[in-house]
């Protein structure tokens, strides 16, 4: 086998298009990535940036048409998913591989009561008998925080709040304790102080019970918080990738720089106007021939019109998707120097 | 009546909307006290930012400020008139004056008019269109960052961001004084939403527009707004500068909500301890006795039970509702070691 000890998940060249009106969408292009054993990856982007259909590819879950994997690797315990037949892959999905979304309610069957939704899983993965699975249900409800899982458990998603239906979901996800689990913008639709509870459960589960978390999310906050690395998505390819810390401290990609200096700081606000990124959101179905980013960049040559850039690994953990990368790392670099 | 003393442009005095829930032919009815109370004034030239989590009352109140939504009791003080007892059609007269911009720029728009009508409308409503209302729709476009030639064109063909310059642009149409802002920049791309916070910040300047901006997005509250109000279950619990709220907050709530914004730097993330609360905002239809915060509150004594905290200024301009701190204790942690040992179990940084 050709992984490194300890990757769980490896991710290799994936591709994911889809046939419109307008064209074929190229939502994922050429994704590549490793999860290690225990680690958190973040996976940070705009809408329509291919983040949630690199997961959704993950796991097979595109709906074709018109959607389509046309290329790529995805090795989950030395088998490539993308390659197993429906049956092997329905094995991993929710028993290994687990999934939460953003929208709680629309991710939960209105008609069955919370514990039926848990026991599903376990009754499917796990062989349970009903009762074991209602026990197993009231369990991982306690786990996740229901106050009075007991009763609770067979209350239907309309009696819990969105906070309560989230960590519901969660409970559905890690019932059968997966070793990976995609959480997709798992708290965009909660308040902040139902954010924090949600995040900070995710962290102590993820100790506890020590699953490898994949987090997808377009909030660089939190993503700063909970990650060991962090991938950067734009049109649909990775243009940044690094390890959190040296993402936030010394980005090596015009894009990423912008994203983090147009988020307002609420310790460092001086009154000046937020650094904007110019212009709009790329186009997926019509991308200019060379950098997608290069219409907004601000330090964009003749060369960026033109060719598309190459990824430069900066170090053996960070890379970026420029052809200045280099250059950009080392201004950051220079900045992050004055900072101190 | 001369309420807008000072430089107060708006004026808003003990504010109540109350809807009515269920109440069929055997159930009494119910109310849901959305706006339960709320004084706040707003100055002239200032972006008075509300926050709160959803379901706190702050979209209705910033309707019931502009009558989009009935007040049941209230004032609204605006140049001397109080909104809030006009008849309509003298309402609709002062409409020029206050505008509002929405959070769904998709809803907001009307699908089968060009972007030119949906700009030009207002002008013509209010019969400013001297002359060329095509010429001044343009001037409009290019303010606020959209090229003339799309004029012609429908919003469905605009992006998110797009279509919220539509909207601001429909809103200054009118040259109105004071807009409120309900969640603006909420449906939009991080970085999209930069440029419309930007764009908003510079239109007040050139204009000289005062605005309440609504939104649960505190980090964007914080770089946006002059003066910060925190709404919790109808009530205002704490208003003051920006800059001290989110540095020192007073009352426990704000001081939980501004500890559970995720920071976007991993280096303070890594260090800070956040002030979890418990549990989940309680229906706004049975609210809590006394402080509606104390359910969740890990400062509250039997007394936050009983008694309504009135908002009281404890420094100076920055006023909370709280009857566990004052100007003489304005931290409660000192308050709750000799009063009530055993509850400040919750870590403040």
């Amino acid at each position: 086998m050709s992984e490194k000890n300890g990757t769980i998940l490896s991710v290799k060249n994936l591709k994911t298009y889809f046939q419109t009106e307008d064209g074929v969408v190229k939502a994922v292009d050429g994704i590549s990535f490793e999860l290690e054993a225990g680690e958190t990856l973040g996976i940070v982007g705009e809408s329509g940036s291919g983040k949630s259909v690199t997961n959704l590819s993950i796991l097979r879950l595109i709906p074709t048409p018109p959607g389509k994997i046309v290329a790529g690797e995805v090795r989950f315990d030395g088998k490539d998913i993308l390659r197993q037949t429906a049956e092997e892959v329905r094995k991993i999905r929710g028993r290994r591989i687990a999934m939460i979304f953003q929208d709680p309610m629309t991710s939960l069957n209105p008609y069955l009561k919370i514990s039926r939704q848990i026991g599903e899983i376990t009754e499917l993965h796990l062989g349970h008998t009903r009762q074991q699975s209602h026990k197993h249900a009231v369990k991982m409800l306690e786990l996740v925080g229901i106050p009075d899982a007991r009763s609770r458990a067979d209350s239907y998603p309309h009696e819990f709040s969105g906070g309560m239906r989230q960590r519901v979901m969660i409970a559905m996800a890690l019932a059968c304790e997966p070793e990976v689990l995609i959480a997709d913008e798992p708290t965009t639709a909660l308040d902040v102080t139902i954010q924090a509870q949600i995040l900070e459960l995710i962290k102590d589960l993820r100790t506890r019970l020590g699953t490898s978390v994949i987090l997808i999310t377009h909030d660089l906050g939190v993503v700063a918080g909970m990650t060991d690395k962090i991938i950067v998505m734009y049109a649909g390819k990775v243009f940044e990738q690094a390890p959190t810390g040296e993402l936030f401290a010394t980005p090596a990609n015009p894009y990423t720089k912008g994203l983090l200096k147009s988020v307002p700081d609420p310790a460092h606000e001086d009154g000046t106007p937020l650094y904007q990124i110019p212009g709009l959101p790329p186009d997926v179905a019509h991308l200019p021939p060379g950098c997608p980013f290069a219409p907004r960049c601000e330090r964009a040559e003749k060369i960026c019109q033109e060719q598309f850039p190459p990824f430069i690994q900066i170090n053996e953990n960070h890379g970026s998707l420029c052809h200045f990368a280099a250059e950009v790392y080392a201004e950051s670099l220079a900045e992050s120097e004055v900072t101190k | 009546m001369t309420n807008t003393n000072g430089n107060n442009l708006i004026s808003i005095q003990n504010l109540k909307v109350h809807y009515k829930v269920g109440g069929g032919l055997f159930s009494s009815a119910k109310f849901v006290k959305a706006v339960d109370g709320v004084d706040l004034e707003i100055k002239a030239g200032e972006t008075l930012g509300l926050v709160g989590e959803s379901g706190c009352g702050k979209s209705t109140l910033g309707k019931a400020v502009l009558r989009l939504t009935e007040p049941t009791d209230g004032h609204v003080f605006y140049d001397g008139r109080d909104l809030a007892h006009l008849s309509s059609g003298e309402m609709r007269a002062e409409r020029k004056n206050l505008q509002m911009i929405f959070q769904d720029p998709y809803a907001s728009l009307n699908p089968r008019m060009t972007v030119g009508q949906i700009i030009g409308e207002p002008m013509r409503t209010f019969g400013l269109a001297n002359g060329n209302v095509e010429n001044q729709v343009q001037e409009l476009m290019e303010t606020v960052g959209l090229s003339r030639r799309f004029s012609k064109r429908y919003p469905h063909e605009f992006s998110g961001g797009q279509r919220q310059r539509i909207g601001i642009a429909r809103a200054l149409s009118v040259e109105p004084q004071f807009i409120v802002a309900d969640e603006p920049i909420s449906a939009l791309d991080v970085s999209i939403q930069a440029q419309i916070m930007n764009l908003m910040e510079r239109l007040q300047k050139e204009r000289n527009l005062t605005y309440l901006f609504i939104s649960h997005d505190l980090r964007a509250i914080r770089h946006v707004a002059d003066r910060v109000a925190v709404m919790y279950l109808g009530k205002i619990v704490e208003i003051g500068n920006a800059k001290t709220v989110y540095s020192e907050p007073l009352m426990p709530y704000t001081k939980a909500l501004i500890s559970a914004v995720p920071v976007p730097d991993p280096k303070i993330e890594a260090t800070r301890q956040r002030i979890i609360l418990k549990g989940d905002v309680p229906s706004p239809i049975d609210p809590p006795s006394g402080c509606r915060f104390h359910t969740r509150c890990s400062y509250a004594i039997e007394a936050c039970k009983q008694q309504q905290p009135p908002l009281v200024e404890i420094k100076p301009n920055h006023f909370a509702a709280c009857i566990r701190i004052s100007q003489e204790q304005p931290q409660i942690e000192e308050v709750a070691a000799d009063e009530a040992p055993g509850l400040g179990n919750n870590k403040i940084n």
